[in-house]
């Protein structure tokens, strides 16, 4: 019964480790810093990864890039929002607000774009399904993502980040084309 | 003069106004756990799709109080609890500052209270985490400010108690292991504390128009100070218990002083630096800080983590195989009793801690991997593993134990209590399980409708991720079950239970002191050093716990295996960078 | 809880172990426990965000 009792040995830092705490404490060791390495390496070798590019915007700054592309890059329409399809490589921007996405992208498959993410109001959650990319977007930061979509298909950009009422109604898109 | 009575039973040293205070702090969590069961219910309910029982409004309604009630006012006053358990009773000593207690009591009451009423008037419904620039009503964030000023006048009562009993010597030598855990969890408390200061006081003068803005992100980085750091309170307290209850139930013996205490320094230098976990998605944050602080500086928190996940269940082992359990590997663990709720509580918090909460933890706070994870219902399952099963029924357990002890009532409910663990642990198990195959699945939490009704734009879930997401309800709704079994019994206890000593009544169990005949003002005798061990017991070089290093290692390769199959999965996403 | 004998090693208090004496004191461990996080994480994480370069 000592757990709740002062240890036996007034000088317990010098009582002898026994070897089965050693040897654990080595393999669990040696596995922590596996992970520590899988981190930086993946930085290295691995392809999905966050460039942390971001900038201090404001709604009505960002908001005008959103609208410059749309002007630019519209190809169409689907329920009452604009769909772009940006050159490959080019920077695409596109906003979070109650409760929309806006606009639909039009990207192809293979092809590298530079998605700038911003929202104009609250805290939104960009999350790309059924492939399962998950950002968090945030008022006041415009956030560069360098995205290739490798699989052609239709995406839905649902809303994971709380917003309020509307939130199960942001819903975007994202069409990848061959 | 302090006032002290001893149990009969396990020879504990009750201080008179402690008793009082642990009493009251014990019932106003267990009423906070209600609360939260009950709302976890009606959350459970909702995105359980084919019932989807609240409307949208009421359901983020239930769901921030039910977060707010479930991971801060339960954990915060039973730790509160524990704090007073582990300086003034385990040592022996009087209580410094009984008056600042009750001060402690009266704010996070007052608190708990303002903050439930903020949420329940419709217009706080901003969840646990209350990002900014959605604002809530002053009175929620004015309710959290004084539930943490007092659970910060608690901390510093519990420390100036350690003061005292150095000072009046009431023990021998250094204070016992499940003190020491003890002040670790109010070490990370106090920086939890501080971090909720630095931000939600501005976020309350905002939220009354005397500042004009928060920054979003800087909001995010110090608020999850709070937010995650609290739950690391809880990892240092529950395993605190964990010893407690190997202690009180097997006369366990830590396998080494050093190996735990060093492992608890671990916690307190690197835990709280995963609050990091939150922010690996966020815009502009360097990978540097991401992948220094996410690995709490190269997972050494981890490793304190794995040292106890060997040293308690070992301790354990190496008692019952003192007392001849020595068959096989594994003897000492199909003797142990299964049937004495303070120790299934214990042992299924410490199993699902580790399997579930902590590998899904590590694995979700791994830098890369966090993108297909963050915000969804991945992460309210792994910190249900964690929380609603690793604390809360580490506190369960210990509760279990203090009805007879510290309340001096007979539990009632023999039978159900002997089940009662099983149904709350299992329940939640499956919900967990379940709910981490929706979340990889993509599905969102803090969802009301994963059939996006009235979206302009559609996205279907795979028909499998409404399969689990029910099959994980129908285990919540056993979970709640059990947490309502959980209270049935000990609540009941206090009203129903049989008395055991003529003082004992109702006013005495919901914080009354007993009878004034029960304490002396002798001053309890010196808490002494532990018995030596027999000589040949120290640092042993034959394994001690062979059967608990087989299950270590057991954990261990789950925990590689499934790692990789996260890598793995990765791997298939979209190229970023 | 088991009587022991009167420590023979009360006057040894200065030969106790430096990790001991750190582990044994609380306040010590309550500011090394503040601080690294208040540094790595806070401090930190608020000069990675007020260095975000402002949007062209």
């Amino acid at each position: 019964m000592t757990s709740f009792m002062p240890p036996a040995d007034r000088f317990w830092w010098k009582v002898p480790v026994g070897r089965q705490e050693i040897v654990w404490i080595l393999i669990a060791l040696t596995w922590c810093l596996i992970m520590f390495f899988m981190m930086p390496y993946w930085h290295i070798y691995g392809k999905q990864n966050l460039s942390n590019e971001a900038y201090q915007t404001t709604p009505a700054k960002f908001g005008a890039k959103v609208q410059e592309g749309i002007d630019q890059n519209k190809v169409g329409e689907e329920a009452g929002l604009p769909i772009i399809h940006p050159p490959a490589g080019s920077d695409v921007y596109m906003l979070a607000r109650l409760w929309q996405w806006w606009p639909i992208l039009e990207l192809e498959k293979n092809k590298t774009y530079r998605l700038h993410l911003s929202s104009m109001d609250w805290q939104h959650g960009f999350s790309v399904q059924p492939i399962n990319i998950n950002m968090q977007v945030v008022p006041g930061y415009e956030m560069v993502l360098t995205v290739t979509p490798d699989q052609a298909g239709e995406y839905g950009v649902v809303c994971n980040e709380y917003c309020g009422i509307g939130h199960h109604t942001m819903v975007g898109k994202i069409y990848v084309k061959e | 003069m302090a006032q002290f009575r001893t149990c009969p039973d396990t020879g504990l040293y009750f201080h008179k106004s402690a008793e009082s205070l642990i009493k009251a702090n014990a019932v106003a969590a267990a009423v906070a756990l209600l609360v939260a069961g009950i709302l976890a219910l009606l959350v459970v309910l909702t995105r359980w799709q084919a019932v989807h029982l609240l409307p949208a409004d009421q359901f983020y309604m239930a769901l921030t109080a039910h977060g707010i009630d479930a991971l801060i006012f339960w954990i915060i006053f039973f730790e509160m609890a524990v704090l007073y358990v582990a300086s003034s009773t385990l040592l022996r000593c009087r209580l410094a500052t009984p008056a600042w207690g009750w001060v402690q009591f009266l704010l996070m009451l007052i608190g708990a209270v303002m903050t439930n009423v903020a949420i329940f008037q419709g217009s706080s419904s901003v969840m646990m985490t209350s990002y900014v620039p959605m604002q809530a009503a002053p009175h929620f964030y004015l309710g959290l400010i004084l539930f943490a000023v007092g659970a910060l006048i608690g901390c510093f009562i519990f420390f100036g108690t350690l003061v005292v009993a150095k000072q009046e010597k009431t023990y021998d030598g250094s204070i016992p292991l499940v003190t020491f855990g003890a002040v670790t969890a109010a070490i990370i408390a106090v920086f939890t504390i501080a971090s909720g200061a630095i931000i939600l006081i501005p976020t309350f003068l905002w939220s009354i128009g005397y500042i004009a803005h928060i920054d979003a992100e800087m909001y995010r980085v110090v608020w999850w100070g709070l937010g995650h750091s609290s739950q690391q309170i809880n990892v240092a307290a529950h395993v605190a218990i964990w010893y407690l209850i190997a202690g009180l139930v097997f006369g366990a013996r830590p396998m080494s002083e050093k190996v735990s205490r060093t492992a608890y320094l671990l916690y307190i230098l690197f835990l709280q630096l995963a609050c990091a976990h939150h922010i690996l998605v966020d815009p502009g944050i360097s990978s540097e800080w991401k992948v220094f602080n996410t690995s709490y500086a190269m997972y050494l928190a981890v490793l304190a983590s794995l040292i106890h996940g060997l040293t308690v269940p070992g301790s354990i082992e190496v008692a019952q195989r003192g007392k001849g359990f020595n068959n096989g590997l594994f003897e000492w663990l199909r003797k142990a009793p299964w049937e004495n709720p303070v120790f299934s509580s214990m042992f299924i918090s410490l199993v699902v801690f580790g399997f579930l909460g902590g590998i899904t933890g590590v694995v979700m706070g791994t830098e890369q991997i966090n993108l297909i994870i963050h915000n969804t219902i991945y992460v309210p399952a792994h910190f249900h593993a964690t929380v609603a099963v690793g604390t809360t029924m580490a506190f369960m357990g210990v509760t279990y134990f203090l009805i007879p002890v510290l309340f001096r009532r007979q539990m009632i409910l023999p039978g159900l209590a002997k089940i009662q663990p099983y149904l709350f642990g299992g329940g939640m198990t499956i919900m967990v399980l379940f709910m981490l195959g929706a979340g990889t699945l993509g599905v969102s939490r803090r969802h009301w409708d994963m059939d996006f009704t009235g979206a302009a734009l559609g996205f279907d879930y795979p028909g499998m991720a409404y399969t689990l997401m029910g099959i994980g309800a129908f285990g919540g709704v056993i979970g709640v079950l059990g947490g309502g079994a959980f209270l049935l019994i000990t609540v009941g206890s206090l009203v129903f239970g049989k008395k055991l000593e003529p003082s004992a009544g109702l006013l005495q169990s919901f914080g009354l002191p007993l009878a004034a005949s029960c304490y002396s003002n002798q001053r309890p005798e010196t808490l002494p050093r532990a018995a030596p061990l027999p000589v040949e017991g120290h640092g042993s070089s034959s394994f001690e716990a062979p059967g608990t290093f087989v299950l270590a290692m057991v954990l261990l390769v789950s925990f590689i295996v499934y790692y990789f199959i996260n890598w793995k999965y990765l791997a298939s996403v979209w190229p970023l960078s | 809880m088991t009587e022991t004998s009167k420590s023979p090693d009360e006057n040894q208090e200065e030969h106790i172990p430096a990790m001991q004496s750190l582990l044994d004191n609380p306040f010590l461990l309550l500011f090394l426990g503040v601080a690294m996080p208040a540094v790595f994480y806070i401090v930190w994480g608020i000069m990675e965000i007020v260095t975000i370069p402002v949007a062209p």
